[in-house]
């Protein structure tokens, strides 16, 4: 048990190692743009992550690339350039509006434009709705009196 | 009437088009932004001697192939002997990319594994490779006679990928 628990903590010295590795001394302000940016940023190696979560090396080399040039005072369209002529459009969580792009952004929207009109055309053909016929006013009096109404 | 029925057969089958196609495609592979670019330029210590500085621009000239590999990448040896194969033949040069590697690892994975590169670049923080857009050790440029990048194949050259893609493409570019 002993052993187990100094497994544990040697485990979590490790992480917590690895964790202050990447900066020695944090700007919260570089901190804070890099994690804006980052959150916005795709990891190429696990690709559902951003880079801001992604434990990947090639992530970790990303974020203090991206924390150099916010030092170097770039701009976070800049940074994001220097981002894209690397790895592609693919980098970017948020796609950029382009030819190739247009059926992301406007396909959604095309195909609810499309079923409300088929929905319209659907409900105007057939008319308004008229009282159920099926059954026979006298009978449904008869329902109604057992169902206990007045 | 009949459409009624027909439409919704058109949408499911459309769909199951896309889908299908979708299938086929493997999402690990990123087009390159770099196809027609200039290569990066670079100038780094190479990794036998460490006082020769090599750089993309040495290769002006030359159609050639720059391969990223590292003695941890597991995937890099199934590539290896490929490499050595195809650098027998001499057809191009390959100039290898040491990526975040030690030193005394790459030079060992070389000299017991064989050496098809005539130089590797020592790229030990592995700023090159984020230069090159490097995400997935190994990967292989084409660049061509005036420096321009026509070709990146990523993870191991096959030699089917040699047979279909990289040895036409070589021809085409005069090498």
């Amino acid at each position: 048990m002993r052993r187990w628990l100094a497994i544990l903590v040697a485990a979590c010295c490790g992480l917590a190692y690895a964790q202050s590795e990447e900066v020695a001394k944090p700007d919260p302000v570089v901190e804070a743009r890099l994690k804006a940016l980052a959150e916005e940023l795709r990891c190429l190696v696990c690709q559902n992550q951003t880079i801001a979560d992604s434990n990947a090396p090639l992530a970790h080399d990303l974020r203090n690339e991206i924390r150099e040039q916010v030092a170097q005072g770039k701009t976070d369209d800049q940074i994001r350039e220097y981002m894209v002529a690397r790895y592609g459009d693919f980098v970017l969580y948020r796609p950029p509006w382009k030819p190739v792009t247009l059926l992301l952004w406007i396909g959604p929207f095309a195909l609810l434009a499309l079923g409300a009109f088929i929905f319209m055309r659907m409900t105007r053909r057939r008319g308004p709705a008229t009282e159920d016929e099926s059954v026979p006013r006298r009978s449904r009096a008869e329902v109604e009196t057992l169902l206990g109404k007045d | 009437m009949k459409l009624r029925y027909i439409l919704p057969l058109a949408a499911f089958f459309l769909l199951a088009v896309f889908l299908a196609v979708g299938l086929t495609r493997d999402p690990r592979e990123i087009p390159s932004p770099f196809i027609g670019k200039p290569a990066p330029a670079f100038r780094v210590a190479e990794l036998h001697e460490p006082a020769r500085m090599i750089a993309p621009e040495d290769m002006k000239g030359k159609v050639w192939m720059l391969n990223v590999w590292a003695s941890w990448c597991v995937s890099c040896r199934v590539e290896h002997p490929v490499l050595l194969d195809f650098a027998r033949k001499n057809a191009v040069p390959i100039v290898g990319l040491d990526y975040k590697d030690q030193r005394e690892d790459g030079l060992q994975w070389l000299q017991k594994l064989g050496n098809p590169y005539v130089a590797s670049a020592f790229d030990e923080d592995g700023k090159i490779g984020i230069d090159y857009g490097v995400y997935g050790v190994p990967e292989t440029f084409v660049i061509d006679k005036q420096g321009i990048i026509r070709y990146k194949q990523i993870g191991p050259v096959t030699p089917e990928a040699l047979e279909a893609k990289i040895l036409p493409l070589l021809k085409s570019l005069g090498a």
